[in-house]
Protein backbone atom coordinates (compact mmCIF):
# COMPACT_ATOMS: atom_id res chain seq x y z
CA UNK A 1 0.00 0.00 0.00
CA UNK A 2 1.04 3.71 -0.52
CA UNK A 3 -0.57 6.37 1.40
CA UNK A 4 -0.91 9.74 0.40
CA UNK A 5 -2.79 12.74 2.23
CA UNK A 6 -4.08 15.97 0.71
CA UNK A 7 -3.16 18.79 3.39
CA UNK A 8 -4.95 21.12 1.42
CA UNK A 9 -8.22 19.77 1.79
CA UNK A 10 -8.23 18.39 5.16
CA UNK A 11 -10.78 20.00 7.52
CA UNK A 12 -8.77 18.84 10.79
CA UNK A 13 -11.40 16.40 12.39
CA UNK A 14 -8.64 14.02 13.77
CA UNK A 15 -10.57 10.90 13.13
CA UNK A 16 -7.88 9.20 11.03
CA UNK A 17 -5.69 9.55 13.67
CA UNK A 18 -8.45 7.72 16.19
CA UNK A 19 -8.78 5.21 13.25
CA UNK A 20 -5.13 4.42 12.40
CA UNK A 21 -2.82 6.01 15.85
CA UNK A 22 0.41 4.79 14.43
CA UNK A 23 0.21 6.07 10.73
CA UNK A 24 -1.32 9.51 10.99
CA UNK A 25 -1.21 12.42 13.16
CA UNK A 26 -1.66 15.88 13.22
CA UNK A 27 0.64 19.00 13.15
CA UNK A 28 -0.15 21.95 15.28
CA UNK A 29 -2.76 23.53 13.19
CA UNK A 30 -4.44 20.24 13.06
CA UNK A 31 -3.81 19.04 9.62
CA UNK A 32 -3.41 15.88 9.04
CA UNK A 33 0.51 14.52 9.19
CA UNK A 34 1.63 11.08 7.72
CA UNK A 35 3.74 9.46 10.05
CA UNK A 36 4.69 6.72 7.32
CA UNK A 37 3.82 6.59 3.72
CA UNK A 38 3.94 2.60 3.41
CA UNK A 39 2.20 1.12 5.84
CA UNK A 40 2.85 -2.22 7.00
CA UNK A 41 0.09 -4.86 6.44
CA UNK A 42 -1.19 -5.13 9.97
CA UNK A 43 -2.47 -1.20 9.74
CA UNK A 44 -3.71 -1.57 6.06
CA UNK A 45 -7.50 -1.88 7.52
CA UNK A 46 -6.73 0.93 9.97
CA UNK A 47 -5.88 3.19 7.03
CA UNK A 48 -8.60 2.21 5.11
CA UNK A 49 -10.63 3.09 8.09
CA UNK A 50 -9.22 6.18 8.38
CA UNK A 51 -9.85 6.96 4.98
CA UNK A 52 -13.45 6.53 4.91
CA UNK A 53 -13.84 8.13 8.10
CA UNK A 54 -12.19 11.18 6.78
CA UNK A 55 -14.95 13.56 6.65
CA UNK A 56 -13.15 15.61 3.49
CA UNK A 57 -12.01 12.88 1.55
CA UNK A 58 -7.87 14.03 2.43
CA UNK A 59 -6.64 10.35 3.19
CA UNK A 60 -5.85 8.33 -0.29
CA UNK A 61 -4.24 4.84 -0.02
CA UNK A 62 -3.97 3.58 -3.45
CA UNK B 1 -43.80 11.42 21.94
CA UNK B 2 -44.58 13.61 19.38
CA UNK B 3 -46.87 16.41 19.49
CA UNK B 4 -48.69 18.37 17.19
CA UNK B 5 -46.47 21.68 16.14
CA UNK B 6 -43.26 19.55 16.13
CA UNK B 7 -41.74 19.61 13.07
CA UNK B 8 -41.61 16.16 11.44
CA UNK B 9 -37.88 17.09 11.12
CA UNK B 10 -37.21 16.64 15.14
CA UNK B 11 -40.17 14.02 15.93
CA UNK B 12 -39.10 10.54 17.15
CA UNK B 13 -40.65 7.67 18.13
CA UNK B 14 -39.69 5.57 21.28
CA UNK B 15 -36.48 4.38 20.26
CA UNK B 16 -35.32 7.47 19.03
CA UNK B 17 -36.02 6.90 15.34
CA UNK B 18 -36.97 9.32 13.00
CA UNK B 19 -40.09 9.25 10.89
CA UNK B 20 -37.90 9.10 8.22
CA UNK B 21 -37.75 5.83 6.51
CA UNK B 22 -33.96 5.03 6.54
CA UNK B 23 -32.08 4.50 2.90
CA UNK B 24 -34.70 5.92 1.01
CA UNK B 25 -34.90 8.16 -2.10
CA UNK B 26 -35.40 12.29 -1.31
CA UNK B 27 -38.31 13.66 -0.67
CA UNK B 28 -39.52 16.82 -0.03
CA UNK B 29 -41.27 17.37 3.14
CA UNK B 30 -42.49 21.02 4.89
CA UNK B 31 -39.03 22.63 6.42
CA UNK B 32 -38.88 23.56 10.13
CA UNK B 33 -36.29 26.28 8.78
CA UNK B 34 -38.09 28.18 6.27
CA UNK B 35 -41.63 28.62 3.77
CA UNK B 36 -40.06 26.88 1.06
CA UNK B 37 -40.51 22.48 0.87
CA UNK B 38 -36.55 21.02 1.76
CA UNK B 39 -35.53 17.74 0.27
CA UNK B 40 -34.35 15.07 2.66
CA UNK B 41 -32.19 12.69 2.26
CA UNK B 42 -32.05 9.41 4.29
CA UNK B 43 -29.91 7.38 2.50
CA UNK B 44 -26.26 6.89 4.16
CA UNK B 45 -24.52 7.18 1.02
CA UNK B 46 -26.50 9.94 -0.42
CA UNK B 47 -25.64 11.72 2.68
CA UNK B 48 -22.62 11.40 2.58
CA UNK B 49 -22.41 12.53 -1.21
CA UNK B 50 -24.23 15.52 0.02
CA UNK B 51 -22.58 16.93 2.78
CA UNK B 52 -19.16 16.44 1.08
CA UNK B 53 -19.65 18.53 -2.26
CA UNK B 54 -20.01 21.67 -0.79
CA UNK B 55 -19.79 23.15 -4.67
CA UNK B 56 -23.43 21.63 -5.32
CA UNK B 57 -24.80 21.76 -2.16
CA UNK B 58 -23.80 25.37 -0.42
CA UNK B 59 -24.31 26.35 3.17
CA UNK B 60 -23.05 30.18 2.11
CA UNK B 61 -25.70 30.57 0.01
CA UNK B 62 -28.51 30.13 2.00
CA UNK B 63 -30.75 33.28 2.08
CA UNK B 64 -31.58 34.67 5.46
CA UNK B 65 -35.54 35.56 5.00
CA UNK B 66 -36.80 38.67 6.50
CA UNK B 67 -33.70 40.50 7.21
CA UNK B 68 -31.64 43.51 6.35
CA UNK B 69 -28.49 43.13 4.99
CA UNK B 70 -26.36 44.54 7.49
CA UNK B 71 -27.93 41.77 10.12
CA UNK B 72 -27.30 39.25 7.74
CA UNK B 73 -23.72 39.99 7.39
CA UNK B 74 -23.46 40.36 11.04
CA UNK B 75 -24.95 36.97 11.66
CA UNK B 76 -22.60 35.72 9.12
CA UNK B 77 -19.78 36.99 10.79
CA UNK B 78 -17.27 34.31 12.15
CA UNK B 79 -20.41 31.84 11.52
CA UNK B 80 -18.26 28.62 9.64
CA UNK B 81 -22.25 26.97 9.12
CA UNK B 82 -22.99 29.67 7.09
CA UNK B 83 -19.88 29.75 4.55
CA UNK B 84 -18.95 27.96 1.58
CA UNK B 85 -14.95 27.85 1.15
CA UNK B 86 -12.42 29.91 1.03
CA UNK B 87 -13.97 31.97 3.61
CA UNK B 88 -14.55 28.73 5.43
CA UNK B 89 -11.48 27.36 4.77
CA UNK B 90 -10.01 30.95 6.41
CA UNK B 91 -11.68 30.00 9.37
CA UNK B 92 -11.44 26.55 9.63
CA UNK B 93 -7.82 26.73 9.46
CA UNK B 94 -7.70 28.79 11.99
CA UNK B 95 -9.49 26.67 14.44
CA UNK B 96 -8.73 23.34 13.77
CA UNK B 97 -5.30 23.72 15.85
CA UNK B 98 -7.68 24.36 18.87
CA UNK B 99 -9.32 20.69 18.59
CA UNK B 100 -6.48 18.52 17.46
CA UNK B 101 -6.27 14.53 19.11
CA UNK B 102 -3.85 15.70 21.14
CA UNK B 103 -4.59 19.13 21.90
CA UNK B 104 -8.23 17.41 23.37
CA UNK B 105 -6.05 14.82 25.38
CA UNK B 106 -4.06 17.20 27.34
CA UNK B 107 -7.41 18.37 28.29
CA UNK B 108 -8.17 15.20 29.62
CA UNK B 109 -6.87 15.93 33.08
CA UNK B 110 -8.77 18.92 34.14
CA UNK B 111 -12.42 16.81 32.29
CA UNK B 112 -11.49 14.04 34.50
CA UNK B 113 -11.72 16.74 37.67
CA UNK B 114 -14.43 18.07 36.27
CA UNK B 115 -16.41 15.25 36.47
CA UNK B 116 -15.07 13.98 39.72
CA UNK B 117 -16.58 17.30 40.98
CA UNK B 118 -19.60 17.02 39.52
CA UNK B 119 -20.11 13.49 40.97
CA UNK B 120 -19.43 14.36 44.66
CA UNK B 121 -21.61 17.21 44.55
CA UNK B 122 -25.00 14.93 42.83
CA UNK B 123 -23.47 12.40 46.37
CA UNK B 124 -24.28 15.43 48.05
CA UNK B 125 -27.47 16.23 47.27
CA UNK B 126 -28.57 12.92 46.99
CA UNK B 127 -31.58 11.06 45.20
CA UNK B 128 -33.47 12.21 43.19
CA UNK B 129 -31.39 13.90 41.62
CA UNK B 130 -31.49 15.89 37.96
CA UNK B 131 -29.35 14.40 36.18
CA UNK B 132 -29.29 16.69 33.50
CA UNK B 133 -28.79 19.83 35.40
CA UNK B 134 -25.99 18.53 37.82
CA UNK B 135 -23.97 16.36 35.27
CA UNK B 136 -25.09 16.00 31.83
CA UNK B 137 -25.38 19.71 30.89
CA UNK B 138 -23.24 21.48 33.88
CA UNK B 139 -20.39 19.47 32.30
CA UNK B 140 -19.51 20.48 29.26
CA UNK B 141 -21.29 23.54 30.21
CA UNK B 142 -17.86 23.94 32.40
CA UNK B 143 -15.65 22.58 29.61
CA UNK B 144 -16.34 24.51 26.69
CA UNK B 145 -16.73 27.59 29.31
CA UNK B 146 -12.85 27.33 30.54
CA UNK B 147 -11.76 26.52 27.41
CA UNK B 148 -13.41 29.64 25.89
CA UNK B 149 -12.51 31.87 28.28
CA UNK B 150 -16.06 32.88 29.91
CA UNK B 151 -15.87 33.76 33.76
CA UNK B 152 -17.56 31.46 35.55
CA UNK B 153 -20.05 33.71 37.09
CA UNK B 154 -21.98 34.21 33.72
CA UNK B 155 -22.40 30.59 33.10
CA UNK B 156 -26.23 29.99 33.71
CA UNK B 157 -26.95 32.70 31.41
CA UNK B 158 -24.66 31.31 28.82
CA UNK B 159 -26.68 27.76 29.16
CA UNK B 160 -29.81 29.60 29.12
CA UNK B 161 -29.13 31.84 25.97
CA UNK B 162 -27.75 28.62 24.35
CA UNK B 163 -30.69 26.84 25.13
CA UNK B 164 -33.11 29.59 23.36
CA UNK B 165 -30.90 29.90 20.84
CA UNK B 166 -32.08 26.52 19.21
CA UNK B 167 -35.52 26.52 20.43
CA UNK B 168 -38.34 26.18 17.44
CA UNK B 169 -40.63 27.30 20.00
CA UNK B 170 -39.98 30.79 20.49
CA UNK B 171 -40.85 33.61 17.85
CA UNK B 172 -38.77 35.91 15.41
CA UNK B 173 -38.65 38.32 17.30
CA UNK B 174 -37.58 36.24 20.79
CA UNK B 175 -35.20 34.81 18.76
CA UNK B 176 -33.56 37.74 17.19
CA UNK B 177 -33.85 39.10 20.83
CA UNK B 178 -31.74 35.91 22.11
CA UNK B 179 -29.37 36.54 18.93
CA UNK B 180 -28.85 40.21 20.36
CA UNK B 181 -27.79 39.59 23.61
CA UNK B 182 -25.59 36.82 23.00
CA UNK B 183 -23.75 39.15 20.35
CA UNK B 184 -23.75 41.80 23.01
CA UNK B 185 -22.42 39.30 25.33
CA UNK B 186 -19.40 38.09 23.25
CA UNK B 187 -18.41 41.24 21.97
CA UNK B 188 -17.71 42.35 25.61
CA UNK B 189 -15.79 39.33 26.29
CA UNK B 190 -13.82 39.76 23.03
CA UNK B 191 -12.91 43.33 24.44
CA UNK B 192 -12.46 41.71 28.09
CA UNK B 193 -9.86 39.03 26.22
CA UNK B 194 -8.13 41.94 24.17
CA UNK B 195 -7.03 44.20 27.26
CA UNK B 196 -6.41 40.85 29.01
CA UNK B 197 -5.32 37.78 27.45
CA UNK B 198 -5.88 34.56 29.35
CA UNK B 199 -4.98 30.91 28.76
CA UNK B 200 -7.68 30.48 26.65
CA UNK B 201 -9.34 29.48 23.33
CA UNK B 202 -10.48 33.15 22.31
CA UNK B 203 -7.83 34.91 23.85
CA UNK B 204 -5.07 32.43 21.37
CA UNK B 205 -7.28 33.45 18.64
CA UNK B 206 -6.94 37.33 18.91
CA UNK B 207 -3.27 36.69 19.69
CA UNK B 208 -3.03 35.28 16.80
CA UNK B 209 -5.60 36.27 14.01
CA UNK B 210 -6.27 39.37 15.62
CA UNK B 211 -4.18 42.32 16.89
CA UNK B 212 -1.63 42.18 14.21
CA UNK B 213 -4.11 44.87 11.84
CA UNK B 214 -2.97 42.54 8.96
CA UNK B 215 -5.77 42.15 6.33
CA UNK B 216 -6.78 38.46 6.63
CA UNK B 217 -7.48 39.33 10.36
CA UNK B 218 -10.87 38.94 12.24
CA UNK B 219 -13.17 41.42 12.63
CA UNK B 220 -14.69 41.64 15.71
CA UNK B 221 -17.65 40.19 14.26
CA UNK B 222 -15.93 37.07 12.94
CA UNK B 223 -14.51 36.66 17.09
CA UNK B 224 -17.67 37.28 18.25
CA UNK B 225 -19.43 34.54 15.58
CA UNK B 226 -17.13 32.23 15.92
CA UNK B 227 -17.04 32.29 19.72
CA UNK B 228 -20.95 32.21 19.87
CA UNK B 229 -20.87 29.44 17.42
CA UNK B 230 -18.42 27.18 19.65
CA UNK B 231 -20.30 28.09 22.87
CA UNK B 232 -23.45 27.14 21.69
CA UNK B 233 -22.06 23.86 19.60
CA UNK B 234 -20.26 22.86 23.03
CA UNK B 235 -23.28 23.16 25.13
CA UNK B 236 -26.39 21.62 23.16
CA UNK B 237 -24.60 18.29 21.68
CA UNK B 238 -22.76 16.50 24.43
CA UNK B 239 -25.00 17.78 27.22
CA UNK B 240 -27.74 16.02 25.08
CA UNK B 241 -25.76 13.17 24.52
CA UNK B 242 -24.70 12.36 27.95
CA UNK B 243 -28.43 12.54 28.94
CA UNK B 244 -30.02 10.43 26.20
CA UNK B 245 -27.16 7.99 26.44
CA UNK B 246 -27.76 7.37 30.13
CA UNK B 247 -31.67 6.95 29.56
CA UNK B 248 -30.55 4.65 26.16
CA UNK B 249 -28.39 2.43 28.87
CA UNK B 250 -30.53 2.30 31.87
CA UNK B 251 -33.07 0.74 29.36
CA UNK B 252 -31.00 -1.62 28.06
CA UNK B 253 -29.47 -2.93 30.93
CA UNK B 254 -27.68 -5.90 29.16
CA UNK B 255 -26.02 -3.61 27.20
CA UNK B 256 -24.71 -1.87 29.81
CA UNK B 257 -23.83 -5.57 31.69
CA UNK B 258 -21.35 -5.53 28.76
CA UNK B 259 -19.40 -2.17 29.42
CA UNK B 260 -19.43 -3.23 33.09
CA UNK B 261 -17.96 -6.19 32.15
CA UNK B 262 -15.68 -4.96 29.58
CA UNK B 263 -14.51 -0.90 30.28
CA UNK B 264 -12.55 -1.28 27.50
CA UNK B 265 -15.55 -1.26 25.80
CA UNK B 266 -16.18 2.50 26.08
CA UNK B 267 -15.04 3.89 22.77
CA UNK B 268 -16.49 1.97 20.81
CA UNK B 269 -20.44 1.99 23.05
CA UNK B 270 -19.85 5.77 22.52
CA UNK B 271 -19.63 5.77 18.83
CA UNK B 272 -22.72 3.55 18.90
CA UNK B 273 -24.45 5.90 20.69
CA UNK B 274 -23.60 8.49 18.79
CA UNK B 275 -25.09 7.02 15.05
CA UNK B 276 -28.10 5.45 17.90
CA UNK B 277 -28.97 8.79 19.16
CA UNK B 278 -27.93 11.01 16.47
CA UNK B 279 -28.79 14.15 18.83
CA UNK B 280 -28.62 16.71 15.61
CA UNK B 281 -31.73 16.26 13.87
CA UNK B 282 -30.61 17.35 10.67
CA UNK B 283 -27.41 18.47 9.01
CA UNK B 284 -28.30 22.66 8.61
CA UNK B 285 -30.16 22.80 5.49
CA UNK B 286 -27.45 22.95 1.70
CA UNK B 287 -29.29 24.88 -1.25
CA UNK B 288 -28.73 23.80 -4.70
CA UNK B 289 -26.19 25.57 -6.59
CA UNK B 290 -26.91 23.74 -10.19
CA UNK B 291 -29.14 20.95 -11.12
CA UNK B 292 -28.20 17.91 -10.02
CA UNK B 293 -29.20 14.41 -8.86
CA UNK B 294 -28.87 12.40 -5.67
CA UNK B 295 -28.85 9.02 -5.86
CA UNK B 296 -31.41 8.62 -9.04
CA UNK B 297 -33.73 11.81 -7.92
CA UNK B 298 -33.16 14.87 -9.50
CA UNK B 299 -32.58 18.33 -7.43
CA UNK B 300 -33.09 21.39 -9.35
CA UNK B 301 -30.53 24.72 -8.88
CA UNK B 302 -32.33 26.35 -5.50
CA UNK B 303 -33.64 23.55 -4.03
CA UNK B 304 -33.22 23.29 -0.58
CA UNK B 305 -31.57 19.63 0.86
CA UNK B 306 -30.96 18.39 4.42
CA UNK B 307 -29.95 15.62 5.58
CA UNK B 308 -31.87 13.39 8.59
CA UNK B 309 -28.81 12.41 10.79
CA UNK B 310 -30.87 10.19 12.78
CA UNK B 311 -32.46 8.27 9.80
CA UNK B 312 -29.27 7.64 8.02
CA UNK B 313 -27.69 6.58 10.45
CA UNK B 314 -29.59 3.98 10.50
CA UNK B 315 -29.71 2.92 7.26
CA UNK B 316 -28.66 -0.54 6.46
CA UNK B 317 -25.86 0.32 4.12
CA UNK B 318 -24.16 2.00 7.26
CA UNK B 319 -25.58 -0.40 10.25
CA UNK B 320 -27.22 -3.39 9.62
CA UNK B 321 -30.28 -3.65 12.20
CA UNK B 322 -29.81 -0.13 12.72
CA UNK B 323 -32.70 0.44 14.83
CA UNK B 324 -31.31 -1.86 17.32
CA UNK B 325 -28.90 -0.42 20.01
CA UNK B 326 -25.26 -2.63 19.71
CA UNK B 327 -22.26 -1.54 21.90
CA UNK B 328 -20.54 -4.13 20.16
CA UNK B 329 -21.25 -2.52 16.70
CA UNK B 330 -18.00 -1.41 15.50
CA UNK B 331 -19.45 1.46 13.21
CA UNK B 332 -17.13 4.38 12.88
CA UNK B 333 -18.15 6.53 9.79
CA UNK B 334 -21.62 7.06 10.85
CA UNK B 335 -22.71 10.83 10.43
CA UNK B 336 -23.63 12.03 13.60
CA UNK B 337 -20.98 14.40 13.32
CA UNK B 338 -21.96 15.52 10.04
CA UNK B 339 -19.25 14.61 7.07
CA UNK B 340 -17.22 16.84 4.30
CA UNK B 341 -16.08 20.31 5.40
CA UNK B 342 -18.42 21.25 7.86
CA UNK B 343 -17.39 18.20 10.19
CA UNK B 344 -17.97 18.75 13.87
CA UNK B 345 -14.59 20.57 15.19
CA UNK B 346 -15.48 19.38 18.38
CA UNK B 347 -15.87 16.02 17.60
CA UNK B 348 -12.52 15.02 19.97
CA UNK B 349 -13.49 17.15 22.35
CA UNK B 350 -17.15 15.67 22.77
CA UNK B 351 -15.52 12.53 22.28
CA UNK B 352 -13.23 12.77 25.24
CA UNK B 353 -16.00 14.01 27.31
CA UNK B 354 -18.50 11.16 26.82
CA UNK B 355 -15.47 8.56 27.25
CA UNK B 356 -14.54 10.58 30.82
CA UNK B 357 -18.10 11.15 31.91
CA UNK B 358 -20.53 7.72 31.05
CA UNK B 359 -18.00 5.24 32.85
CA UNK B 360 -16.94 7.62 35.64
CA UNK B 361 -20.79 7.66 36.57
CA UNK B 362 -21.70 4.29 35.85
CA UNK B 363 -18.74 3.36 38.01
CA UNK B 364 -19.67 5.88 41.38
CA UNK B 365 -23.12 5.12 40.74
CA UNK B 366 -23.41 0.80 40.09
CA UNK B 367 -27.27 1.33 41.25
CA UNK B 368 -27.90 4.18 38.87
CA UNK B 369 -31.61 4.10 37.74
CA UNK B 370 -34.54 6.12 36.75
CA UNK B 371 -36.44 7.71 39.63
CA UNK B 372 -39.45 7.41 37.84
CA UNK B 373 -39.22 4.33 35.48
CA UNK B 374 -42.70 4.95 33.59
CA UNK B 375 -41.61 5.75 29.85
CA UNK B 376 -43.89 8.05 29.40
CA UNK B 377 -42.41 10.21 32.45
CA UNK B 378 -39.43 11.37 30.44
CA UNK B 379 -39.45 15.09 29.56
CA UNK B 380 -37.88 15.25 25.85
CA UNK B 381 -37.29 18.39 24.55
CA UNK B 382 -39.82 18.58 21.72
CA UNK B 383 -38.88 21.56 18.98
CA UNK B 384 -35.00 22.46 19.61
CA UNK B 385 -33.22 21.94 16.52
CA UNK B 386 -31.23 19.01 18.57
CA UNK B 387 -32.82 16.48 20.41
CA UNK B 388 -32.50 15.80 24.22
CA UNK B 389 -34.12 15.61 28.03
CA UNK B 390 -35.38 18.66 29.76
CA UNK B 391 -34.86 16.20 33.12
CA UNK B 392 -33.49 13.12 33.75
CA UNK B 393 -34.09 12.55 37.49
CA UNK B 394 -32.85 9.51 38.70
CA UNK B 395 -31.53 8.01 41.90
CA UNK B 396 -28.63 5.28 43.16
Amino acid sequence: MTLEVDRYICVGAGNCVLAAPEVFDQDDDGLVQLLQTDPAADQQEAVRRAASRCPSGAILPD
Amino acid sequence: MTESGTPRMFQRDENFASVFAPGSPPRQVESPFADEPLWVVTDWADARVVLSDADHFSRGRIEFQGMDAERVRKLRAGMLLAQDPPDHTRLRRMLTGEFTVRRIRSLEPRITEIVDDHLNALERIGPPADLVAHFALAIPSLVICELLGVPYDDREAFQDRAARTIDFTLDDEERRRVGDESRDYMGILVRRHRQHPGDDLLSRLIGAHASGGGEDDLSDDELIGIGNLLLIAGHETTSNMLALGTLTLLRHPDQLAVLRSDPDGWPVAVEELLRYLSVVHTALPRVVTADVTIGSTRVAEGDLVAVSLPAANRDAALAEDGDDLDVLREVTNHVAFGHGIHHCLGAPLARAEMLIAFPALFQRFPRLALADPDPTSVAYRKRTFIYGLTELPVTW
